[in-house]
């Protein structure tokens, strides 16, 4: 097994009722890269995103990560091995700070695990979490309601939840979604930093101008199938992918 | 023609008390402990006071604030409803009786009690965590009538006739106190552990929201099982002091309405806060006693009440006058 | 052969007491605690018919029947109502209707001295071999006889069809102009209709006890619990798994067992496969 990939998806599939919600979809994962997952709505991204993480059992299919079989694992083992997600629908304490709602994942074994030494007052930690994302404690913004932050800081407080664990991977899903132009344009160096610092990513999107200036690679799915899978070039070319976005034989042509 | 609505406002004192200058008058102070000082008052001063039948009803009362208190927080903290406290109130009380039966002092025997018997029953309901809460619910009512039952039915542990003659409290003084004790540090631990404690937030999480406790790395079961442990724990205590305090245990530890009168104590004092179970407990408990002599009517009245409060008045009594202590309200014109 | 005929009958018996509740609660999501209340209620009210007005047993049962349907009704749109949604609520709510009325029965009358229904035919025949009561016979013939016209009025009529359109989908349902509440008050009714029948139909072959009540709660959880919720089949098999079960232990253990063996049997059920034998409760969880 190559010691760099660090995540194997091999056919996985899950049938809600009558409807194929992911057909047999695999992909492979390095350390350090930053994956897309795109297609239209209803194509399977979030729950492909819930398969791998556990929150759904599949049908049918294997998921290695860093080499161990975790198709079978509870979704809070597997968050506990360092594959973190966030959640599209976001649902934190509306009336407790926003510091408050990292406590949970640093009280997990993992947090108190992956802390060298001692963690310490864990309050203390999860602000330090929240600066390094962008919540600048001089406003005071990590004692802020977490009802009062507006969308672009929930966000950056999701993904905080993941940081909370020292993740290896994080799921990304939709994190651009519902943001203004300005707080994307954050957002998006936060992405690169956190790639940087040695995160794996795989970012389910649908804004696909700002994921390529992250990710570099993306898989297409369409209908719970994978349709395509490479650069942004290579999809943007793909007839297949052009018939999933925009149907029949039209040439559009993607200004990239 | 104009329309009015109401407007709620926090009294001036209330805002002082919300910042740092809580502690810069003795008004703002009083307002903040006043309510919980006159309640620790209260509760010590009343032993003193009472008539021996309202001694005894003081001392059952106690037990089921306990009841109350850990059914309001597994159900309006932790956001599981929990129907078998029962259970815990019929195990505690048992093994404190049997534990007695060869010879352990009640002073060894409660402590014990409380402790085994929250360890037992939080192991057999463990099977029943995982399920969604109202599968959960519906169980959980089941396992006390299962209990009795069983004892009922195998004749074990002196079956239906119970097991007389155990040691009783040495006197008033001590089973009065014993039992206000435990409620004021019960209360107070609690209010620590919701408030400030990190696992507060975590068992919070399992009421509000499951899937970022999952994905948190946090074991829903596990933290499921130490919240319905703490509620046992005040189940077991009650029903080890219930023991000793009768002098004997038998199947009627197992009795619905040490399951049922806590669910009607919270909805009637509201789930809110820690006191609110408390205020409900200490309402119906009493009249509930004083209709005994009706027999089983008086279990119609609380469970009519239970409903009365549930659909038509869900604030609870205690939310109500929190609100109203801390909040004025008028109509304004819109 | 004596143990596959009484096992049948108790897997019957099981089904007839927790129809009322597994249809309520399949369709509405609405959990009736007062189920068990309502079963000896309309058993009460018929034996009070007969006994102190002097009604033909017909009529009285019939007066019963419909008095228990609309109270079914009236619980819903006075009370259920005012918290639909909050399945807590909803839980306390009619478990405190349902003591309400079990105690104040108790404190009424119901105890002690034997209040019985008479049964429908007095005497037995043999089957197979096998001695059994014409009341029991006509509580098999009764329960198969509900569960044809629940599977016939959910796939006929419109009514029917409507509650399972609510059952299977509410959010589709009423776009298509079913509306949840009236639909909820009906189903509510026949669940309380059906809790009083099955009252009828078993009632006579004992007194009528207000234990009876919270058992006929208890076995209607049990096997709603097993068999897994929304699944008709699943409360059929769970019948069928708790009936057999408690006939085996009554035969070869002991008599008083019966109660604790259906308890025994929810809670391994519940190790071995947390969403009932055909539970789809897994499957509603992924939807989120």
């Amino acid at each position: 097994m190559d010691k760099n990939i660090i995540l194997q998806v091999e056919k996985v599939s899950k049938k809600f009722g009558g409807v194929k919600a992911v057909d047999e979809v695999s992909f492979t994962l390095k350390k350090g890269d930053v994956l897309g997952v795109i297609g239209p709505n209803g194509s399977g991204k979030t729950t492909l995103s819930n398969l791998i993480t556990g929150f759904v059992e599949k049908d049918s299919g294997i998921v290695l990560f860093k080499g161990q079989n975790i198709s079978r694992w509870a979704p809070h083992k597997i968050a506990d091995a360092g594959l973190a997600r966030t959640f599209q629908v976001m649902r934190p304490y509306p009336t407790l700070a926003a510091y408050k709602n990292i406590i949970p994942p640093l009280y997990s074994p993992r947090a108190r695990r992956t802390a060298r030494g001692k963690l310490g007052d864990r309050s203390a930690v999860a602000i330090d979490i929240l600066e390094e994302v962008g919540f600048e404690r001089d406003a005071r913004v990590p004692y802020k309601l977490a009802g009062t932050l507006p969308l672009g800081y929930l966000k950056r407080l999701e993904l905080c939840r993941c940081l909370a664990l020292r993740p290896e991977l994080i799921i990304c899903d939709e994190v651009f979604s519902g943001l203004s132009m300005s707080e994307i344009a954050s957002m998006v160096p936060l992405m690169k930093r956190l790639q940087e610092s040695g995160i794996t990513l795989i970012m389910v999107e649908h804004r696909l101008r700002e994921l390529f200036k992250i990710a570099d690679r993306a898989i297409v799915l369409n209908f719970g199938a994978k349709i395509a899978e490479g650069s942004p070039g290579e999809i943007f070319n793909d007839d297949k992918v052009k018939k999933a976005y925009f149907g029949g034989e039209d040439d559009y042509v993607f200004a990239k | 023609m104009a329309e009015l609505r109401k407007e709620r406002l926090d009294r001036g004192v209330k805002v002082r008390t919300d910042s740092i200058y809580a502690v810069s008058s003795m008004k703002e102070i009083m307002f903040l402990i006043g309510p919980g000082l006159a309640l620790v008052i209260i509760l010590l001063v009343l032993p003193l006071l009472l008539s021996p039948y309202w001694e005894r009803v003081l001392a059952l009362t106690g037990v089921y604030v306990l009841l109350s208190i850990g059914f309001g927080f597994l159900a309006g903290y932790v956001g599981m409803v929990f129907l078998g406290g029962a259970l815990f109130v019929g195990v505690g009380g048992y093994i404190s009786g049997l534990l007695n039966t060869v010879g352990v002092p009640i002073y060894l025997s409660i402590p014990l009690a409380t402790l085994l018997g929250a360890l037992l029953c939080t192991l057999a309901f463990l099977p029943c965590l995982p399920l969604r809460g109202i599968y959960f619910t519906m169980v959980s009512f089941v396992y006390p009538l299962l209990a009795a039952r069983l004892i009922a039915a195998t004749g074990v542990f002196g079956g239906t006739d119970g097991l007389p003659g155990l040691d009783v409290f040495p006197n008033k003084w001590v089973s009065l106190y014993l039992i206000v004790g435990v409620i004021l540090v019960v209360v107070f631990a609690i209010s620590r552990l919701v408030n400030y404690k990190d696992i507060g937030l975590v068992l919070r999480g399992v009421k509000d929201n499951e899937q970022a406790i999952k994905a948190s790395a946090l074991n829903l079961t596990w933290y499921k099982a130490q919240a319905v442990f703490i509620t046992a724990v005040l189940g077991c205590f009650g029903g080890a002091y219930l023991t000793h305090l009768y002098g004997w245990v038998g199947m009627s530890l197992f009795a619905t309405e040490f399951s049922s009168l806590p669910v009607a104590a919270t909805v009637v004092g509201g789930i809110s806060t820690v006191f609110g179970p408390m205020m409900g407990a200490f309402l119906l408990v009493p009249i509930s006693e004083a209709l005994r002599e009706f027999g089983t009517l008086r279990i119609v009245f609380y469970s009519v009440i239970m409903v009365c409060f549930v659909a038509f008045w869900t604030e609870g009594l205690v939310d109500y006058l929190k609100r109203k202590y801390e909040q004025f309200e008028h109509w304004v014109k819109v | 052969m004596e143990i596959v005929i009484y096992g049948i009958v108790n897997s019957i018996i099981l089904i007839l007491m927790s129809s009322g509740f597994a249809l309520v609660y399949g369709v509405s999501r609405v959990p009736n605690f007062a189920h068990g209340a309502l079963f000896i209620l309309a058993g009460y009210m018929a034996w009070v018919f007969l006994n102190r007005f002097n009604l033909p047993y017909i009529l009285a049962v019939l007066l019963a029947l419909v008095i228990v349907t609309v109270i079914g009704a009236l619980l819903y749109r006075i009370i259920i109502v005012r918290v639909r949604g909050m399945r807590t609520s909803e839980i306390i709510v009619s478990l405190g209707v349902g003591i309400a009325i079990l105690e104040y029965l108790r404190w009424s009358g119901l105890r002690g001295m034997a209040v019985m229904l008479p049964p429908f035919i007095s005497g037995s025949t043999s089957i197979l071999g096998v001695v059994i009561d014409y009341q029991r016979l006509f509580i098999v013939i009764g329960g198969l006889g509900l569960l044809a016209f629940l599977w016939s009025f959910t796939a006929y009529t419109k009514t029917g069809l409507a509650l399972k359109a609510i059952a299977q989908n509410e959010r589709a349902a009423l776009a298509l102009g079913i509306d949840s509440d009236m639909a909820a008050t009906v189903a509510v009714a026949l669940g309380a209709l059906f809790a009083g029948i099955a009252g009828i139909f078993i009632l006579p072959i004992g007194n009528i006890v207000v234990e009876l009540g919270y058992d006929v709660l208890i076995f209607a959880i049990a096997v709603s619990v097993c068999g897994g919720v929304g699944s008709w089949k699943g409360a059929v098999y769970a019948s069928f798994l708790i009936g057999f079960a408690q006939i085996l232990t009554v035969s070869y253990i002991a008599a008083h067992y019966h109660f604790v063996v259906a308890l025994l049997v929810i809670i391994l059920v519940l190790i071995i496969k947390p969403s009932g034998l055909f539970g789809r409760q897994k499957e509603l969880e992924e939807r989120v």
